[in-house]
């Protein structure tokens, strides 16, 4: 068995290399023009943590390992994946070690050691920096070089899942030589440095225009002698989402464009014309509807959504929840809004498909408006003379709030007519994304404080393990005054029993029973009606038919492999 | 005359102070937030730790003198320092610095300036050199076709909004017939006549558009003002007296007429730098508009605070300066 699969990685080597040898020298495929609507502002992903920023800086740095596009770890600057079987993780989960491949060197021409790497850990940690990728480097206690190119990581507590720091395009290694001085305080700065980090990638950056255009060139001392195929880059940002479909999909004046969020009979059209196509990955991100567990009454003054409010006098019904779920139709959601970027479903940890639960597909993907109405009848809730049930005063009546974005104002139009088929009733609300998801304690608007009975957005967690996601759910992370609202308990749902498995999620090593405990923890928020799950959503980029080995990950950077990207012949 | 610009300028400053603490105070008023774009999978505890580095932790009078020291000393002692090579103590001072990129916020305006002069300012000057000629020629030939023609046009132009009339000439002329760009490369150097013809090139649909828009707005000024020149008593005089009807209308009407005109241009000069949100966005030309979108979008303070009082002190100073025009250019008017 080993053998065949050897001999199997073996041809598909061969064939890999018969299919680059067609265009196996660097920069002979001229300029690579990609279209960002939101533009890029620094290529510092440690200074902002949005997207934008970490795919743009892909190109240039990179970490020790990054996830291809199934979501499996791939060795980049190291010559493995250090595992316990292979002796990289030691057996108590309390260290990991990276060997760093040999001949590896900066941009610069200078060598890429384990210094390097330890720097960028402390650069991250430094206090007063406002690291934003700090979340990755959470539970390292050291990052230390037993010679020069191994990196031993120890942590504080033992990490059956250690592949967070200097893992994926969130946290890649930046040159000690080059952010010496930029440490802390002084990071912003280094706006040189900021703008065209020295990296160990396919690209240089060459010129670096903040929120507008980014020119960049092959690195000349990249790795792999035979690329990247293209000669430079022109990444240009602005605009909006449907004109850049346009850019690429009619007029074929860039050759890729990311984050198509544009209606789908639109794209359908302009991929009509011929000029390219779309692609899409499904990594995490499920759009939900949260179900207020604490009384939202706007009566209570300051102390409603909290644990003084009490709990709220029908969402804490676990029938009215359940009826809630049922009477949604998720697949009209997905053709209306979505088109190919969604999928139903009823999970919040929708994938990667070895943690994604089908438990509760069978009652939950389908509409079943009379079991929503029979189930409410049963419970009590009586249709009032205006259609809308209600049971001791306690009308069936929710705000329902979300942030300000077309796609999901249609969403709420089609979800408060099906609720209305259960004699539910539904305000509908909707704030700037800025400030639904600013976080200002001071505003009454945001998804934290969720002054509103039920309330819908989309989050997901970076790579292909969810314990730090499911942990979101636990007690103790309820958002309130006293932590200043910044939990990331939502629904505040509180269930002991959860929080017990969610312990025991975090001391288990085996895959498998990692595997299994996320099922539960998933189908129990989804069958006590924590939230609503609705879509399952994808990313969605375009690009050009004359653009080869556009491999879409969900998981990483999209532009994760852009050294292989080629002009097709 | 002198006196009276020199009090105008003296009376400008506590305005513009006072423009300055109410843009600030909007600013930390409204609710949104720096680290309101980023992806929900940074934690609360990162976000306040970004919050913090980039000083929202201090109290808001604290930050807005911060912010008076930054630009009015920091950054006029920069710029002279880069004129003149000379060096004022120790040279490290803190500079307004955008929260979204980390860069000086006046070295991202001065990488904006040159496509939106460009666009938007040559915009603004084909729209007043297809206005006057247009106006003047509908006021002389009142409700005639070309009058009629003319004013209809202007309508259109003056009701359609430019999202609309680009996202339009980008179907037509860049979709379908494939003359022009779509987006607009700030890269573009201009080195031979064939980067020169590309420029005209990627800058003909921005400019007609705003150009249409302009030319309307200004057309109806000068036609307006032609109509009440045209039935004055000195136009009678002067064709009484034999003076060529071309003279009559291009040498004492069209002069008179342009005296509110010239004011109406000047006024519309500080919209310029402001650039064109709209358009600037549609054919991605990123100018200043752009840059002003984003900032706010982005709740980037430093960058909407600067950019909005540049503004404010353009719009004081061109108010100044067509006030001094119509001074010089009609007689009738003194101020002293």
């Amino acid at each position: 068995m080993k053998n065949l699969k050897l001999l199997l990685a073996g041809t598909v080597a061969a064939l890999a290399f018969a299919g680059s040898a067609a265009h196996a020298e660097r920069g002979t495929d001229g300029d690579l023009k990609i279209l960002f609507w939101q533009a890029v502002s620094t290529m510092n992903p440690y200074l902002s943590g949005g997207t934008k920023e970490v795919y743009a800086s892909s190109m240039v740095i990179e970490p020790l390992a990054r996830y291809d596009e199934k979501g499996e770890l791939v060795p980049t600057l190291v010559t493995e994946i250090p595992t316990v079987q292979n002796g990289g993780v030691a057996k108590d989960l309390m260290s990991m070690t990276w060997k760093i491949k040999p001949g590896v060197k900066w941009s610069d021409g200078t060598p890429f050691t384990a210094d390097d790497v330890i720097f960028t850990w402390k650069y991250c940690i430094a206090p007063d920096g406002g690291c934003a990728q700090a979340a990755q480097y959470e539970g390292v206690k050291s990052v230390e070089a037993p010679t020069p190119d191994t990196i031993k990581i120890t942590f504080t507590e033992p990490k059956p899942y250690p592949y967070s720091a200097f893992v994926g395009a969130q946290s890649p290694v930046i040159q000690k030589k080059q952010f010496e001085n930029c440490v802390g305080a002084k990071a912003p700065g280094c706006t040189s440095a900021n703008f065209g980090p020295i990296g160990t990638g396919p690209f240089v950056v060459k010129e670096f225009k903040p929120n507008d255009v980014i020119t960049l060139t092959a690195n000349t001392n990249y790795r792999d002698a035979a690329k990247p195929a293209f000669a430079s880059v022109t990444l240009k940002g602005g605009g909006d989402a449907a004109s850049a479909a346009r850019a690429v999909l009619e007029t074929g004046e860039y050759d890729y464009a990311w984050n198509m969020q544009v209606e789908p009979e639109i794209l359908a059209k302009m991929v009509a014309a011929g000029k390219g196509k779309l692609e899409t990955a499904f990594g995490t991100q499920v759009e939900r509807i949260n179900l207020n567990h604490y009384n939202a009454d706007p009566a209570l003054g300051a102390k409603r959504s909290t644990k003084e409010a009490g709990p709220h006098p029908s969402l804490s019904d676990p029938a009215v929840r359940r009826a809630l779920s049922l009477a949604i139709d998720r697949s009209i959601i997905v053709e209306a809004g979505y088109g190919a970027a969604g999928k139903a479903t009823c999970n919040i940890v929708p994938a990667p498909a070895a943690v994604a639960s089908t438990k509760n597909d069978s009652w939950c993907l389908k509409q079943d408006i009379a079991a929503a109405n029979k189930l409410l009848d049963d419970a009590g809730w009586k249709k009032g003379p205006d259609g809308i049930r209600a049971k001791n005063g306690v009308k069936l009546s929710f705000l329902y709030a979300t942030s300000t974005n077309s796609v999901r104002q249609a969403t709420q139009e089609l979800v408060k007519d099906m609720w209305s088929q259960i004699g539910v009733a539904a305000e509908l609300r909707n704030a700037s994304a800025s400030v639904f998801f600013g976080g200002d304690p001071a505003s009454p608007d945001t998804f934290q404080k969720f002054y509103a009975d039920v309330e819908m957005y989309t989050n997901n967690f970076d790579g292909t393990d969810p314990e730090k996601y499911l942990a979101e759910w636990l007690c103790d992370k309820v958002p309130g005054p006293a932590n200043g609202w910044q939990g990331q308990n939502i629904p505040r749902y509180c269930n002991p029993a959860y929080d017990k498995l969610v312990g025991e999620l975090s001391k288990t090593a085996e895959l498998d029973k990692r595997a299994t405990l996320a099922k539960q923890l998933n189908d129990m928020l989804t069958e006590e009606g924590a939230h609503i799950p609705l879509v399952h959503r994808g990313s969605v980029s375009s690009h050009s038919l004359k653009l080869a080995g556009v491999k879409m990950n969900a998981w990483d950077s999209e532009l994760w492999n852009v050294a292989d990207w080629s002009r097709a012949k | 005359m002198f006196t009276y610009t020199l009090r105008r300028l003296l009376f400008a400053i506590p305005t513009l102070l006072i423009i300055s603490f109410v843009i600030f105070a909007l600013l930390d008023l409204a609710p949104n937030d720096p680290t309101g774009d980023l992806p929900l999978t940074i934690p609360p505890e990162v976000r306040e730790q970004i919050r913090a580095s980039l000083g929202l932790d201090q109290p808001f009078f604290f930050r807005y003198l911060y912010w008076l020291q930054q630009f009015f000393i920091n950054e006029p002692l920069n710029i002279f320092e880069r004129l003149t090579g000379w060096q004022i103590g120790d040279g490290d001072r803190m500079r307004v610095l955008s929260w979204a990129t980390r860069s000086p916020v006046v070295d991202l305006i001065v990488q904006r300036l040159p496509q939106t002069l460009w666009v938007v300012g040559l915009a603004y000057l084909f729209g007043v050199l297809i206005a006057i000629p247009i106006g003047v020629i509908s006021a002389y030939k009142q409700y005639s076709i070309f009058d009629q023609v003319g004013t209809f046009l202007a309508m259109v132009g003056y009701s359609v909004p430019t999202f609309f009339t680009g996202v339009l000439m980008i179907v037509i002329f860049s979709s379908y017939l494939q003359w022009f760009p779509s987006v607009y490369d700030t890269n573009l150097v201009i080195t031979d006549f064939s980067s020169f013809l590309q420029q005209v090139k990627q800058m003909a649909l921005p400019v007609t558009v705003l150009a249409l828009f302009n030319a309307s707005q200004i057309t109806r000024f000068v036609r307006a003002s032609m109509l009440d020149n045209l039935h004055q008593d000195y136009v009678r005089t002067a064709r009484a007296k034999g003076v060529k009807e071309k003279a009559v209308l291009l040498v004492h009407v069209l002069r008179n007429s342009l005296i509110p005109v010239v004011t109406v241009i000047a006024l519309g000069v500080p919209t310029i730098f402001s650039g064109a949100i709209i358009t600037e966005q549609i054919f991605r030309v990123n100018g200043l508009g752009q840059l002003l979108i984003t900032a706010v979008q982005g709740a980037d303070i430093p960058l909407v605070q600067t950019l909005t009082f540049i503004f404010a002190v353009l719009i004081v100073l061109f108010n100044l300066i067509a006030d001094v025009l119509y001074g010089i250019l009609d007689p009738r008017i003194r101020y002293d």
